[in-house]
């Protein structure tokens, strides 16, 4: 069960744009537009899940009711360092190069 | 009334046969798969990547494997997999823009498992893109139709694997299932899907999409295919915490030609308001058929059912919103043109290569997750989760399978549902209740429409009950295959 | 006006381990660049997480030194932000549900001990590391998945005095429970610091700032003093303080705001679906506990009680847990236990110091020093041969008898000997002997000292003195 401060608030409409830069993607102003008509509407069909009486019911977060999944300390080799690099869309210096990061 | 299944089809019990008795070679094998990809996959559209060089290598290596006297369960089957999961040396695209240019340098455990039985990896088939849609036509690569009707949608997301078993361009296809990408595309092209229950393969390196609801699972011409292909990839996965540490039956000797002694569950909610009489009509035969050959068979209810869309897509939704995070275009994959600073690096990668149903469902997920609405939706459809679950625990004290349709429709025809995300996520609702809940199920091919489309008949077991599954589907496939008694 | 000052540690510990938190790659500083990577560290597709039991069992470990609750039930969940390094772009930690709850750390301030408690600790799994060029950065994958242990305080010490106090303390007892080298310059502990003033008088704490990522703790204590007077100074204005997170300038010796925080945080938590809950059984949690060390605070009083040191000597010694563990093994061996304390205060620290080694790397046993100190406490050894032996000892090891016989070091007792020596040093000093005679102790240690040389060092001085008074009666 979780419970912080402030999750339980009453469900509001969606806003497509503050969203969609929480999960870092720029939306075109038709795809914005677009998508708040057609999420609107899924969010509304989702709201079919308070109908049902949940109170009291355990939340199911995993499909099996297994717990105490552990691995032991053991160092396994990992990958190829010029398989790693390979991948990279940019490197420098043995790095994965990215844009100017600041702190 | 139900006519043959798949007959022409190859399988893979079928060559492993002649590759035993050597009346072919598994070189001889490939190289036929390979021409009918190149003779039929134009029109089809199921492969993303073929790399036949390589297929004829691994081919020629289990050849050698034979003649060194060392067997394989599938040494020398080709087996085609869907673009989601990581085969090594071989691209994963997800059938998205995002992925262009990453070489897995691992194998998944279940293709992993699969080689060292020596099966042959010959190419990759398209989907939805991460596995998202219901029709493959949200792959950012092309379109896949369906073998049985070319104007028609193959379902999704595993359409590539479907199209590729029933046009012949493989023997067997791997897919993935997180709300019925198996069983719909399975029952939409007219081949078997099995979806196995969670926890029954290990999904590691499966690209995930909702990791709770997540399974691997095959598309092949046949049931037996399916118990071959399961029993090799099923079990115990160090590599994966939620893959259960659960002994493997023997699916093949659960394979018998009658159904005496079992009980058969038919869930009422499965056959009201949108199912399309052409899909219930063989449906409802099948049923019988499945009654004629000795089950006992009841109605019986699942109540929650009417809320298992909605929940799927919350959780789904959620689960993919952080999985799909780490397409940033900062260790792999490709990078929108963007120096300026991290964020809009992030910004346009993702805007540049995500399609539209992805950032929706990506945008979905992160607004039900964020601050103010988790209890509302998370929590709450992971409550809604649990009385569904308990819905199939209480079906499954009293019977040992339920017989349901897959989708409520025929396939689609391209293009028809495009664009209308609500109308597409309905059509899932047979499908996404065995994910929400972990069980298995099948989908069996059992007759078609008039206009000679297929139909699929649903078969969900309990947790762990492939066996029944796969002893019911067997045996109605095997009694639809036989001709019907008469003078 | 007076100001209360209110100060947080959140405190990021490395453990000890010798994989990372969920997968199997090595742990070690100073790799090549992106060399200790593999698909699940670094967020490939398709790949999943499994946990480190031996990361758990040193939270949990942790816990039981400090006295905490250890969850029958905790989880595992996301914490979603973008960052370059970041490989998922989520971080694995512990949102509502950590292994070890509550508990407390005590320091010593102004010579009385006050308990500071703790809200939880937890593990999470830590970031890459960015290395900032010109124009643009790079992002080195080997430290992303190491497993690492966030102990949070309340916001319950009153000066940088007493924080400093609490990382001290803390690294006191991880070092006890072996839970993690605690090598700062390696960057083995993290600190983000949470601070507010309030005047006197006043109940309700003030506005708090974070200071973000400090390595060392005289870093903590210099940045918390600038804080807290900043903080003060804008109130005295007043003004009001702003709730932000700031980053402390080592050059300039300031506190400044930080550009990447501008963005609002929602960090949309939720249980990892791919890892499964922990609910650890009680037996496991019991055999950990039966196997604790002793706190240091405990250790400290009772080396004070049972071998009769300073308290002074005491603290000196249990600083570091080898440096007591070879107190005690000498000490047991010794009737002499000061004795065995000065040595090791003194001569090893030094000596270690010099060569910067850790206590295990001398070679001196427990057993030899313990030897040592018979030798000098019989007579054998004096104090400047003694200290040479010493040094042999800790350099190449070895058996202090042995190397006093070998090298001729023990001291001539001998009275026919030394008799003849104390003559001829009457017979040709005369003015000496005629002092000491008038009552002059000074010309004693003259002739003393002229016995000594003429010994070559190797005369026991007591028995001397002995032998010169008597002939000088």
């Amino acid at each position: 069960m979780t419970s912080e401060e402030g999750r339980g608030a009453d469900a509001a409409a969606i806003d497509v744009a503050y969203v969609a830069r929480l999960a870092r993607i720029d939306l075109t102003p038709e795809e914005q537009a677009r998508f708040q008509r057609q999420l609107d509407e899924v969010v509304a069909y989702v709201r079919k899940i308070r109908e049902p009486d949940t109170s009291g019911i355990e939340p199911t977060a995993h499909a099996v009711a297994v717990r105490n999944v552990f691995r032991d300390d053991a160092p396994r080799p990992g990958l190829d360092r010029g398989e790693v690099m390979a991948n990279a869309p940019a490197v420098v210096q043995g790095l994965f190069r990215v844009p100017q990061i600041v702190e | 009334m139900a006519e043959p299944v798949n007959r022409a089809l190859p399988t893979a019990h079928a060559a492993l046969a002649r590759l035993r008795r050597g009346e072919c070679s598994s070189e001889e094998l490939v190289r036929d798969v390979l021409g009918r990809i190149r003779a039929t996959d134009g029109g089809i559209g199921a492969y993303l990547w073929v790399d036949e060089e390589d297929a004829l290598g691994q081919a020629r290596a289990a050849d050698a494997r034979r003649a060194a006297g060392n067997e394989g369960r599938l040494l020398g089957v080709p087996v085609a997999v869907k673009d989601v999961l990581n085969v090594r040396g071989q691209p994963c695209t997800c059938a998205s823009r995002i992925l262009r240019g990453y070489v897995a340098p691992y194998d998944a455990t279940a293709v992993a498992r699969l080689r060292a039985e020596g099966a042959v990896f010959a190419g990759r088939t398209n989907m939805d893109e991460f596995a998202m849609g219901s029709t493959t036509e949200n792959s950012a690569v092309q379109v896949t139709r369906n073998p049985r009707d070319p104007e028609r949608v193959p379902g999704g997301s595993s359409g590539g694997a479907a199209a590729c078993v029933a046009a012949g361009e493989a023997v067997v296809a791997l897919g993935t299932d997180t709300g019925g990408s198996i069983r719909q595309p399975a029952a939409f092209c007219g081949c078997v899907g099995l979806k196995p229950s969670y926890g029954r393969v290990s999904r590691y390196g499966l690209t995930a999409f909702a990791s709770s609801l997540d399974q691997i699972g095959t598309l092949s011409a046949d049931v037996r295919d399916a118990a071959l292909m399961l029993q090799v990839m099923a079990g115990a996965d160090c590599m994966d915490s939620t893959c259960l540490d659960a002994p493997v039956p023997d699916y093949g000797a659960a394979l018998r030609d009658d159904l005496r002694g079992m009980k058969l569950g038919i869930p009422r909610e499965y056959f009201v308001g949108g199912l399309a009489p052409e899909v219930e009509t063989p449906v409802r035969a099948a049923i019988e058929q499945c009654r004629a050959l000795g089950a006992e068979v009841a109605e019986l209810s699942l109540p929650h059912t009417e809320y298992a869309i909605a929940t799927y897509y919350v959780i789904a939704a959620a689960e993919a919103s952080a999985n799909l995070a780490r397409f940033d275009g900062v260790r792999y994959g490709r990078r929108a043109r963007a120096e300026s600073d991290p964020m809009t690096m992030y910004c346009r990668t993702r805007a540049e290569g995500f399609g539209a149903e992805v950032k929706r469902r990506v945008i979905l997920g992160t607004y039900v997750l964020s601050s103010g609405y988790y209890d509302a939706y998370y929590l709450t459809a992971q409550r809604v989760r649990t009385l569904i679950r308990r819905d199939f625990e209480k079906a499954f004290a009293h019977c040992d399978a339920l017989l349901a349709p897959v989708a409520p429709s025929l396939p689609w025809r391209l293009g028809e549902a495009a664009d209308d995300p609500l109308k597409m996520y309905l059509g899932d609702i047979y499908t996404v209740t065995a994910n929400l809940a972990g069980i298995c199920g099948m989908s069996v091919p059992c007759g078609s429409s008039a206009d000679g489309l297929p139909v699929g008949l649903q078969i969900l077991g309990p947790a762990l009950g492939e066996e029944k599954v796969l002893r019911v589907g067997h045996a109605y496939e095997a009694s639809a295959s036989r001709p019907a008694a008469g003078p | 006006m007076d100001y209360i000052p209110s100060i947080g540690l959140e405190v990021h510990v490395q453990l000890r381990t010798r994989s990372k938190l969920f997968c199997g790659c090595g742990t070690r500083y100073g790799a090549e660049p992106n060399s200790q990577v593999c698909p699940v560290c670094l967020g490939y597709p398709g790949t999943l997480p499994v946990v480190n039991r031996e990361a758990v069992r040193l939270t949990v470990v942790t816990g039981l030194m400090v006295g905490s609750e250890i969850s029958p039930y905790s989880k595992f969940d996301r914490k979603s932000y973008f960052y370059p390094d970041m490989p998922k772009n989520f971080q694995i930690s512990q949102y509502d549900r950590p292994l070890c709850l509550g508990g407390a750390v005590a320091i010593d301030v102004e010579g009385a001990s006050r308990p500071i408690p703790l809200k939880r600790i937890h593990l999470e799994e830590d970031t890459a590391k960015n290395t900032h060029f010109e124009g643009f950065s790079g992002v080195d994958f080997n430290r992303a998945g190491v497993p690492l242990m966030e102990i949070v305080s309340e916001p319950e010490m009153h000066s940088p005095e007493e924080a400093f106090a609490f990382l001290q303390a803390l690294k006191e007892i991880l070092l006890y429970a072996g839970v993690s080298d605690c090598n700062l310059e390696q960057g083995n502990v993290r600190c983000d610091v949470n601070c507010s003033v309030r005047p006197a008088g006043s109940k309700a704490l003030g506005v708090k700032t974070e200071i973000k990522n400090r390595n060392t703790f005289r870093e903590v204590l210099h940045a918390l003093r600038h804080e807290i007077a900043r903080q003060v100074g804008v109130l005295e204005a007043g003004g009001a303080v702003g709730q932000e997170t700031l980053r402390w300038d080592v050059a300039a010796g300031v506190t400044v705001g930080m550009r990447s925080k501008e963005y609002a945080h929602d960090y949309r938590y939720f249980p990892e679906p791919d890892l499964l809950p922990v609910a650890l059984p009680r037996a496991w949690v019991e055999d950990w506990r039966a196997a604790l060390p002793e706190p240091p605070r405990a250790r400290r009083a009772r080396l004070a009680r049972e071998y009769g040191l300073p308290e002074y000597d005491a603290g000196v010694l249990t600083a570091d847990p080898r440096s007591a563990d070879f107190f005690e093994a000498a000490a047991r061996l010794s009737p002499n236990p000061k004795a065995v304390s000065n040595w090791i205060m003194t001569e090893m620290q030094r000596l270690l110091a010099e060569r910067s080694l850790a206590p295990s790397d001398a070679r001196i046993t427990p057993r030899a020093l313990a030897d040592l100190v018979a030798l000098v406490d019989g007579g054998t050894l004096g104090s400047t041969g003694a200290r040479e032996v010493f040094a042999v000892l800790f350099a190449e090891g070895g058996d202090p008898a042995r190397i006093v016989a070998e090298r001729g070091m023990a001291q001539v007792s001998d009275a026919g000997e030394m008799g003849a020596l104390a003559d001829r040093v009457i017979a040709e000093n005369e003015a000496a002997a005629a002092d000491y005679r008038k009552g002059k102790q000074a010309a004693l240690q003259r002739l003393v000292g002229q016995v000594m040389r003429l010994s070559g060092g190797r005369a026991n001085p007591r028995v001397v003195a002995g032998l010169l008074r008597e002939r000088l009666k």
